[in-house]
């Protein structure tokens, strides 16, 4: 069983890999996700698995049983999935308004954030050497 | 009294965004409860400061679960003071945020957003739990998504896209590595990983998760080489929130680095002290050469954000009490004088019309104030004697020397040089050199213009106050880092006398 979770583990981290490449932002998301959903698979097999005893404590017993399943995984998990589909909600909503302003939902095609700055006159082309009197000519 | 006190930084932000999203259709009540719950906020952190200095590490069990199970919150030294500055910034941005355009952010939702923000920081810091952090990183990155792309331009639409997402990798990396190291460990309580850590069998594999974990704070703290969200995005939000996100988003990521490097994996420092030493080096020169590079202030400052969280690895890399509390003493000095510099950026555009230097110029003539106010966190960013910027780097380059870390020490001295080459550059441009044409006439009316400088001047007299009375703010860093240093004795507070072992509860 363990073995059989680390391959599906082992897969989807690859698959989310190559889905993160992408510039495609929607794919990009995707891959987020199954990323989200192997971590999450991973917290679910570093508890212990495979015992089918429910996790309640009998009438009169102070403790656990000792094979039983081990709850705390499960809340982590549930935590972490809910938190993962409200970024990726959220993170949908703003590909859409990017798609809405830009027209493409292509990261190659988005370049408003890092337009290169406008330079104070000649002088700021050469290097940072560029002497002041020089720049007071250009302004 | 503690205990309320414990919780407050987490409650009043919370109450605070919960009121003024309801109040949403009343702009005039929501401003007032907005700021109210930024002076309690203020308030209650001073307080618990207070209370960490007289009386030691505050503790509290949520609910009344011991130790390992429940949800704990721990407060050190450390955490004390990130808190307090984390309520100085929330007050001087609420207030700055009333300043010129504050009815279009208003509308836009900026309030609720804010104080959720406040709650995720002041949650982050005061947790002593490894999942609990991730949630409240969760908490913080989802209400900063929104404040971002504030005004849905196209230029924030881009950025923050990027933004959003190498940090929603960066996260899913700290839930993976959450996963594995309960897996390794059978516990996620910071004091409790850090009783077990030293004993766990497979040394190889926690060291992997630890790499993990720097991986996903570094994304947070903007380190090299995941630094480049930063500089794609910030330059792109409103002032009040690029002030507020240069003052504690990265600062979140230090302080994870700092709180789970010197606590649990303190055992393994022999390998990841020269690791974060070169990560600290690349970052401090990276940033300030991509700043050296840029002529809009605002993407000077941001690269010069990069810069400095160098500087605050310093401490964690070399281990030694000096260079922790040099460490301490740089993240408090910084984060005051980064949100400064923002500030002013903001006031400069609104009176110089611009942010792009090639249009600015003639301020010093227009706006002398302004250039005074420019000059104290400028200079103080670059290292210049009395201001508190010397101190924070006079103890990190002392510890660096001391501890024979050679090259850490000249690389912190030479980029102190590049980033007084880059304000420098700013001054001249903007403030020096005449205007190259008439800037429109900055309209606003008296409020605004109080809004604005208000907070910009006492955050200018706290950079002083540093500077020129610099004993007990030295003293406290030197008292943080023995508490940092002081495992056992964390472990103890939270754990108590007679810890339940889990070794039997172990998956």
């Amino acid at each position: 069983m363990e073995i059989l979770l680390a391959a599906a583990i082992g897969v989807l981290v690859a698959a989310a890999a190559y889905l993160l490449l992408a510039r495609d932002l929607p794919r990009a998301l995707l891959g987020f996700v199954l990323l989200g959903t192997a971590a999450n698979l991973s917290i679910f097999a570093a508890g212990r698995i495979g015992t089918m005893v429910p996790p309640l404590v009998d009438q009169g017993e102070r403790a656990l049983a000792a094979d039983a399943a081990n709850p705390l995984p499960q809340a982590l998990v549930l935590t972490a999935i809910v938190i993962g589909f409200g970024l990726a909600a959220f993170t949908l909503v703003l590909i859409r308004s990017a798609h809405d302003a830009f027209g493409t939902a292509s990261a190659d095609e988005m370049d408003e954030a890092e337009r290169p700055d406008e330079t104070p006159g000649p002088a700021a082309v050469a290097p940072a050497a560029a002497s002041p009197s020089h720049r007071r000519e250009a302004a | 009294m503690r205990q309320v006190l414990l919780v407050a930084p987490i409650l009043i932000p919370l109450a605070g965004a919960s009121l003024t999203a309801l109040l949403w259709s009343r702009p005039a009540a929501q401003r007032a409860v907005g700021l109210a719950s930024a002076i309690a906020l203020f308030v209650a952190t001073l307080a618990l400061l207070a209370q960490v200095i007289a009386g030691g590490m505050v503790v509290g069990q949520m609910g009344n679960w011991p130790a390992p199970f429940g949800i704990t919150l721990v407060v050190d030294h450390l955490s004390a003071a990130m808190l307090a500055i984390t309520g100085l910034m929330g007050l001087a941005v609420a207030v700055y945020a009333m300043g010129p355009g504050a009815r279009e952010r208003d509308r836009a939702g900026f309030p609720p957003l804010f104080h959720a923000l406040l709650m995720g920081v002041a949650g982050a810091f005061s947790t002593g739990d490894l999942f609990n952090l991730y949630v409240w990183f969760e908490v913080m990155l989802i209400a900063s998504f929104g404040l971002l792309v504030l005004d849905r331009t196209r230029e924030q639409l881009d950025g923050g896209l990027r933004y959003v997402m190498l940090n929603l990798v960066g996260t899913t990396f700290f839930l993976l590595a959450v996963g594995l190291i309960y897996g390794l460990t059978g516990t996620l309580s910071l004091a409790d990983l850090a009783r077990v850590a030293p004993g766990v069998e497979n040394q190889g594999a926690l060291a992997a998760t630890a790499v993990l974990l720097l991986v996903s704070f570094g994304a947070k703290a903007a380190v090299f080489p995941l630094f480049n969200w930063l500089p794609a995005s910030y330059h792109t939000a409103s002032m009040p929130v690029a002030a507020i996100f240069a003052a504690l988003l990265t600062k979140v990521g230090v302080y994870a680095i700092i709180r789970v490097f010197t606590l649990v994996f303190a055992h393994d420092h022999a390998l990841f002290g020269p690791i974060l030493a070169g990560i600290a080096i690349a970052t401090m020169v990276v940033g300030v050469l991509g700043a050296a590079a840029h002529y809009d202030v605002r993407r000077i400052l941001s690269f010069h954000i990069i810069s400095q969280i160098g500087y605050m690895l310093i401490g964690v890399a070399l281990m030694t009490p000096l260079a922790i509390a040099g460490s301490v003493l740089y993240i408090v000095h910084h984060i005051v004088v980064k949100a400064n510099l923002f500030l002013v950026a903001g006031a400069m555009r609104q009176v110089g019309g611009s942010f792009a230097l090639a249009r600015m110029g003639g301020l010093w003539v227009s706006a002398p104030l302004l250039g005074i106010l420019f000059l104290i966190p400028a200079l103080s960013l670059a290292g210049i004697p009395p201001l508190s910027g010397f101190w924070g780097k006079f103890v990190v380059i002392r510890a660096g020397l001391e501890a024979e870390a050679w090259l850490l020490a000249f690389v912190a001295l030479a980029v102190g040089v590049l980033t007084l080459y880059s304000m420098i550059k700013i001054w001249n441009e903007a403030f020096w050199k005449a205007a190259p044409q008439a800037a429109p006439r900055a309209e606003w009316t008296r409020a605004e213009r109080i809004a604005t400088f208000a907070p910009i001047v006492a955050l200018c007299g706290v950079t002083l106050a540093i500077g020129l009375w610099t004993e007990p703010f030295a003293a406290f860093s030197l008292a943080a880092a023995d508490a940092l240093l002081d495992r056992e004795g964390y472990i103890a507070a939270v754990l108590g006398p007679n810890a339940v072992r889990l070794a039997e509860a172990a998956p």
